[in-house]
Parts: C-alpha cells; structure tokens; sequence
C-alpha cells in the first residue's frame, strides 16, 4: 500500500529513484539539487538501494558516466540545476541522437551572471533543442510521479530517449509537502527491469557513437526527430497506466476552469498553483479566466494544447525566461507559432516574470490578465513585456 | 608488489596473440605510429574488454558509419570525457554483476585518447576517475599536437616544434614551452601503475598494457606515437623515430609501480639529440642554441628520472 507522508520533495524524489532501483547515480553537487543525491548517496550508504554512487567531479563528467554506464546496461539517474546543466550542455545533445534511456531531474534554477541560485527556467530553456523529452512538475506529488513516469518512458522500446523531469529550485525541491509515496510492488508493476536493445558486451561487439558522414548523418537526426515525435503516444500510453496502478491522472496539457473562459493563463511549473489561486479569485469576481499547464514540453503537444485552448479568444503566456535580443520568451514563440495563420486562432500575449527567484503573486497574474485584455483591444507596441520590474 | 603480476608471464615473439581486436582497413595515414600503438593494445588485452574512445584520430578512421574496424565493444561520446565514460562503464558493471545481471568474469575497460584528450581538455575527467578508484586502464597515444584537426600545438608538443598554432616566425621559434609531464601528474594520483611506452618496443608495450589491465584499480600508459603527417617525417620512419626518441632520453621507458620508478630500458650510452630532431620537418627551423637547450633540459630531465628510480 502506498503511503501519504509529510516529506521535503527533494527527498520523495530519492525515494521515487529508490523506488525505480536506479543502479548507477553519478552526480556532482550543486544547489538547489544538493538534497536529491544527498540521499541518494545515503540511501546507497545505508544498503536501502543497490547502486553505484559515482561522485563525479563535475556535471559534464556526470553526464559522460550516465553515458558509459547506460551503454553498459544500467538504469541511470542523475540530478543537476543551473550552471551545472550548462556544464552538461555538451554532452546533453549525444545520448538523445544514440538514444541511451536515463532519467535526469532538473531543479531549475537562474542562469548567471548575476550569479543566483534561486528559481526561474532559463536554465532549462537552453536546453530545449537538445532532444530529450522534458516534463515540468507543478508540486511535489507531481515530482515523484513523473520521475517514476520517466524511467517508465524513457526505457520503453519503442522511445529509448533520455528524460528530463523538470522541478522548481527550492519552491519544489525545498519544500515539505504531504506525498503519497508508491510502494514497491505498485511500482515494479508499473516499471519492468530495464533491459536494453544494444549495450555493450564483449559476447556480443557493437560500435556505439560512430563518425557521421553527412551521406549518413541527416537521415541520423530525422530518426531522431521520428523518435520525438513517435514518442508521444507513449508518454500518454504511460500516463493512463499510472492513473489505472497509482490513481493519478496526468494529461501533457493540464486544464484549470477553462470553461467559457475568455483568456487563459499559460504556465508551467510550480508558479501553477499561484495562477490556479488567481483563477478562483478572479473567477469568483465574475471574470471568465482560466489557466492552462504545460506539462509535456518536449515533444511539444501541439495537438493537445490546440483542443485545450478550445474557442478562448486570448491567451497569456508566462515565460520564465528572458532571452534577450529574442522576439518573446520561449513558450510564447512556441505557441506563436503552433497557431500561426490558424483561422480563428487566438491572440498571444508574451510575458516575463519570475526570474532568479522573484515570486509570482496572485496579483501579479491579475495584473498580466488586466494587460492581456487591453492589449486584446489595442495590439502593444512590443511583442512581449516583462511583468513586475521595479522603477528604482 | 602487485599480485596480479605474478601469473603473468609476458608476451614473448614466440607467443604473441594472433586476434586482432582492431581490425585493418581502417583509414588512418600510411605510417601512422599512433594506429600501430593501438593495434598493439588490443593485442595484449584480447577480447574481453570495452573500449571508451576519445574523438581524436583513432576515434574517426575507426568508426565511419557503417564501418567499424572494432571486433570489441566500443564507444564515443565525445573528446575530453573518456574516463568519465569508463568510470560509468565500470560503475554499471560492478553493480549489474553485483546483481546478477551480467556474468561475474572480469572484462577490461579500456579509456583511449590522444595527448589533447589526455593532458589537456580532458585531465580533469582523467583526475576525477583516477582519484575515485575506478578498475579501468587509460591509454594516452602521444602523436604531440591535435593532429585530427590540423596539427595545432597541445601541452604535449616538444619544445621548439613547429605545429599550426605554433609557427615559428621572426618572433618565434616555434613551441615556447616545455612538454608537459603527463604520467607524473597521473603518479601524483597515487595509482597503483603507470607506464611510459613506445611502439619501437613493441613487447614492452604490449606487457605494460596488459599489467596496466591486470592491476585492480586505475592504471595509465602513456604511448608514444609518431605522426609522419603533423611531424613532418616520413611514413617508413615512424619506428625508426620512435626508436631514436628513447635512445637519446627524449621519450625515456619507465613503470611507475605503486609510486616505484622503475626505468624499463637505461640508457648508458644516449644518441645527441639532434640525431632524433633531424629528418622530421617540425624541428627543421631550430638553430644550434635551441637544440643545445633541448639537449640540456633531456639530459637534466633523465637525471631527475633516475634519481626517482634510485628512491626505493
């Protein structure tokens, strides 16, 4: 039976790898990932988990041991935020396109300079292209479930892709909340033994990441592409057999009292459970406002995110990250172009807000609802605004 | 002393291993030292191994798809990160054995790069899993500058040589700086072996591999490997060059067994070195004062070798 704890989700997360039996962790510390692979290495310490904690000496070499250590035929996890990602970034693009399955948990955090360890999404937002599926968690529960959800998809035959699982730095990973942890036969049930359809093994030689001449080397990123895209219909494939184990329904896009709304909210990530608090304030004084969650950000659930939307006139979208010298941030231009030249698509208003940590309120989403209704009636002068700076 | 030493009884003429684990037909230049090397690895380590190679020369006259010259388990990921992959190979097979999942039986694992990969861009990868004590050996193939992408100079590259990137010019007599000691750094590690090697002897080269595989824990060999295209020598002379190297103390043979000098081939009565700088094209622009130098500093750098290898 699973149990409901008051756990910091940093923690549940261990305990989700823990309950998956990843075998080999390589991690390098970095905040606000710290408390994932602290118990992690302690969980290993005690004999609670049977792996190998590789402490690496830095992110890239992290990224380069999950490489090696998939390759040989081992589940794989490992954790980083911000700076630490970055540092991966090289090697991020190379198990995608050789497609080796890992699980990597993100707690997002602020890209330097000014140096910040608090939480925003630019870090994974350079990371967008780099072919891996990605998953945002709104809340702790979330959290665990869709890290037991990635080691599922991820090792899938039919998708053998690397995953991401997004968490907020601190508002997520810092937090206590009330979890219901899986317990172990649930999650063996829903997650079989990894077996691998290549891996290295003197009996059985295979050449792995070889020279791509370009008479080979298109055809390698469009299997790629192919991969992606096939990949959806196992990620919901995924999703419906945890809700019929563990209860909990998961769609890429997640609606919040859309119904006759006249503009919707988009967000992802924990400043979601602001924006459904701002929904019901609003709502409540008889504004037709609703929010709409990404989930799944890669692949990109256009499909899904088009009927969600229905026939709402005006969409907000919140970016929390600020690319500069870009058109608008990157959920904005994603959705800009998802219904370009779309008979009656909706209007796209870009916003800003939430970086390095500054806190979203319920009357910040009240203030970006006010200005998406104007700019409804009168086009902005800028094709996106950053909510929320200060005059001084 | 290392008991895993003592089955071992090295490769003689006689008893060379006839498998090739890498194969011909690969694509490497006609005299190339560095693929005679390698081809020399694998024949003393056999078939139980997995091979984590660096991008570098080796990495892409080997594996142009849908070709591969390798007869073993391979894998590229990129070029600074080798070890990191072994460590990660090593990782994954001690617990999958742990568990069952693989059979017990010892397999090698081999981290292979050139001196860019090693004792530049990837010596903290290389540090990290020598320092975490990792069973795995690391072949650096020495060919002195980054020859894949064009002869630039590394750390590796001699004094005075003539790379790209070092040209000599009216203010410049080519490499400023001394080649960098890579194997001390991996001894400063405190590794059970580490092993200087050149393929002009070849056997020697063969058994410092294989006791670098059979040692527990990390090992290093550091391979000297010349390369006619970048050095500028010719092709039927790589032998012959690396031969030279170690006679005049350039490149001197050494193991280092649990922090022991030992010299493998004592020099007592050295070549000048001008006899190893001549007929290769890098040197060709140095005048007398430098070359007086680079005598001077080997000379001085084989003391210090020797002095080592006295310390019991």
């Amino acid at each position: 039976m699973s149990k409901r704890v008051g756990i910091e989700v940093s923690i549940a997360i261990s305990e989700a790898v823990g309950l998956a039996k990843a075998e080999v962790i390589p991690a390098y510390p970095i905040t606000p990932q710290t408390h994932i692979v602290e118990h992690l290495s302690e969980m290993v310490a005690n004999g609670e988990l049977d792996a190998e904690f590789v402490p690496v000496e830095s992110e890239h070499a992290a990224m380069s041991c999950c490489c090696g250590a998939v390759a040989a035929g081992a589940r794989v996890f490992s954790s980083t935020s911000s700076q630490g990602l970055s540092l991966m970034s090289e090697i991020l693009y190379i198990p995608s396109t050789m497609r080796l399955p890992m699980v990597v948990v993100v707690a997002n955090r602020a890209l330097s300079a000014p140096i910040s360890i608090w939480n925003d999404h630019q870090d994974i937002m350079i990371q967008r292209d780099i072919g891996w599926i990605q998953t945002f968690a709104e809340n702790g529960q979330e959290a665990v479930d869709l890290t037991l959800h990635a080691f599922r998809v991820s090792e899938d035959r039919n998708v053998s892709l690397p995953m991401m699982v997004n968490i907020d730095g601190f508002t997520l990973s810092h937090v206590i909340e009330p979890i219901e942890l899986p317990d172990q036969e649930e999650v063996d049930k829903y997650l079989p033994p990894f077996k691998p359809r290549y891996k290295m093994d003197p009996r059985r030689p295979i050449s792995m990441g070889p020279v791509g001449i370009p008479e080979v080397y298109t055809e390698a990123k469009v299997a790629h592409d192919m991969a992606m895209k096939k990949a959806k219909r196992y990620i919901l494939k995924a999703w419906n057999e945890f809700a019929e184990i563990f209860g909990r329904k998961y769609d890429p896009v997640a609606s919040y009292r859309t119904e006759d709304a006249e503009v919707l909210l988009v967000t992802m990530g924990s400043i979601s459970e602001t924006a459904m608090t701002a929904v019901d304030t609003m709502r409540d004084a008889g504004q037709k406002v609703g929010l709409l969650k990404i989930r799944l950000w890669r692949p990109f659930p256009g499909q899904e995110f088009r009927k969600a939307v229905g026939k709402t006139k005006v969409l907000a979208v919140i970016d929390r990250c600020l690319p500069p010298g870009a058109l608008c941030g990157p959920v904005g231009a994603e959705l800009r172009s998802l219904f370009y030249k779309i008979p009656g698509s909706p209007k796209i208003f870009s916003f800003v807000a939430g970086l390095g940590g500054r806190d979203v309120t319920v009357e910040r989403f009240e203030e970006i609802v006010d200005k998406a209704r104007a700019y409804a009636k009168k086009r902005p002068r800028e094709l996106y605004e950053v909510i929320g700076v200060r005059e001084k | 002393m290392i008991p895993e030493f003592e089955k071992f009884k090295g490769f003689k003429a006689k008893n060379l291993p006839k498998e090739e684990p890498l194969s011909s037909g690969h694509r490497a230049c006609q005299g190339c030292g560095e693929v005679l090397a390698l081809r020399m690895v694998m024949k003393a380590l056999g078939k139980d191994v997995i091979v984590c190679n660096a991008t570098g020369c080796m990495e892409i006259i080997t594996s142009p798809y849908p070709h591969t010259a390798w007869k073993v388990p391979w894998i590229h990921i990129a070029f600074e990160n080798s070890a990191s992959v072994a460590s990660g190979v090593e990782a994954a097979r001690k617990v999958l054995a742990r568990k069952g999942k693989i059979p017990k039986k010892h397999v090698d694992i081999l981290a292979v790069g050139g001196d860019g990969a090693t004792g530049d861009i990837g010596l903290q990868f290389i540090s990290g899993a020598m320092e975490r004590g990792h069973d795995f050996l690391y072949v650096c193939l020495d060919n002195e500058a980054y020859m894949n992408t064009g002869v630039q100079r590394s750390g590796c590259t001699p004094y005075g040589a003539m790379t790209t990137t070092s040209p000599p010019g009216k203010k410049s007599f080519g490499q400023v700086t001394w080649k960098k000691n890579v194997p001390a750094i991996m001894v400063a590690h405190n590794i059970p072996y580490v092993a200087t090697a050149s393929p002009a002897y070849f056997l020697d080269l063969m058994n410092k591999v294989k006791k670098a595989a059979l040692v527990k824990g990390p090992a290093y060999v550091h391979i000297y490997s010349p390369c006619p295209t970048g050095w500028g020598s010719a092709g039927e002379r790589s032998i012959e060059i690396s031969r030279l190297a170690v006679e005049t103390k350039v490149f001197p043979l050494y193991e280092v067994i649990e922090g022991r000098y030992i010299i493998s081939r004592k020099i007592t009565k050295p070549k000048p070195v001008t006899e190893y700088l001549k007929g290769q094209r890098r040197f060709r622009h140095l005048d007398e004062d430098h070359i007086e130098y680079i005598q001077r500093r080997v000379d001085a750098e084989y003391e210090k070798l020797l002095r080592l290898s006295e310390m019991a």
